[in-house]
């Protein structure tokens, strides 16, 4: 499955990565699956993990961990909101 | 427009006019305007990062969550991204109603939910350094408070 994925604020900066393009292998097909197989790529990553206060977005709306995904689905994480 | 995410400063008398303007049947217009903190806190600049698209169409959905729970008849959100000085205007939110009651709560009600929802970042430049600013507890209460108030329409 073939994903976009976005980073935004500090989450953006400690990964050095604003947008990625990834192939996803077929058992992870939700946002906390997500957050798992990202987390597995290294120290800086463990942020993504279930648990440690990192907001999703699927498709541009607030998303949680069961969410399913789909094939080009934009997905989205960031720091909680300290607009206003 | 009744949802704006922009850089450019903004007119607080001409948004808050807009909302009335050539229109007999409001009795009330309640608004809401955010300044950047500074001096006190040591804050030289701020920074508003945010999420195309999403922040906008999270701020439509405040306003219709808030059309919803008030009467209300007419609408206007600004925020501000990019570079920020201490002391400028942030954020600006008018609501307009045929009484002061329904103003008055929405106002609170999108500014609480904004605080808590919309994807706006920001960033801080100190003689320190720069520090992403850090998300508040209070600010989670402010909305969550919401859940359970039965609105008076």
């Amino acid at each position: 499955m073939n994903l976009t994925i976005l980073y935004f604020a500090s989450l953006r900066e400690s990964l050095g990565m604003a947008k990625e393009a990834v192939v996803l292998p077929a058992d992870v097909a939700s946002v906390g699956a997500l957050r798992v197989h990202l987390s597995a790529r290294g120290e800086t990553w463990q942020r993504l993990a279930p648990g440690n206060n990192v907001r999703a977005a699927v498709n541009q709306h607030m998303a949680a961990d069961e969410q399913v995904l789909a094939a080009n689905d934009e997905v989205a994480f960031f720091p909680p909101v300290t607009g206003g | 427009m009744e949802v704006r995410v922009q850089e450019a400063d903004f007119d607080v008398g001409v948004e808050t006019r807009a909302l009335s303007a050539g229109r007999t049947d409001i009795g009330a217009v309640s608004t809401f305007l955010g300044l950047v903190r500074g001096a006190s806190d040591g804050v030289q600049c701020m920074t508003l990062e945010h999420y195309p698209g999403m922040t906008e169409q999270s701020l439509a959905e405040i306003v219709a969550e808030a059309k919803q729970r008030w009467s209300l008849l007419a609408v206007r959100v600004i925020h501000r991204v990019g570079p920020l000085q201490p002391g400028a205007q942030i954020v600006f939110v008018g609501v307009a109603s045929a009484h002061r009651g329904e103003a008055i709560a929405a106002c609170e009600f999108i500014m609480d939910f904004l605080k808590t929802r919309a994807p706006f970042w920001k960033k801080e430049q100190t003689p320190e350094g720069s520090r992403w600013v850090d998300a508040r507890d209070t600010d989670d209460t402010a909305a969550a408070r919401w859940l359970d108030v039965e609105s008076r329409r």
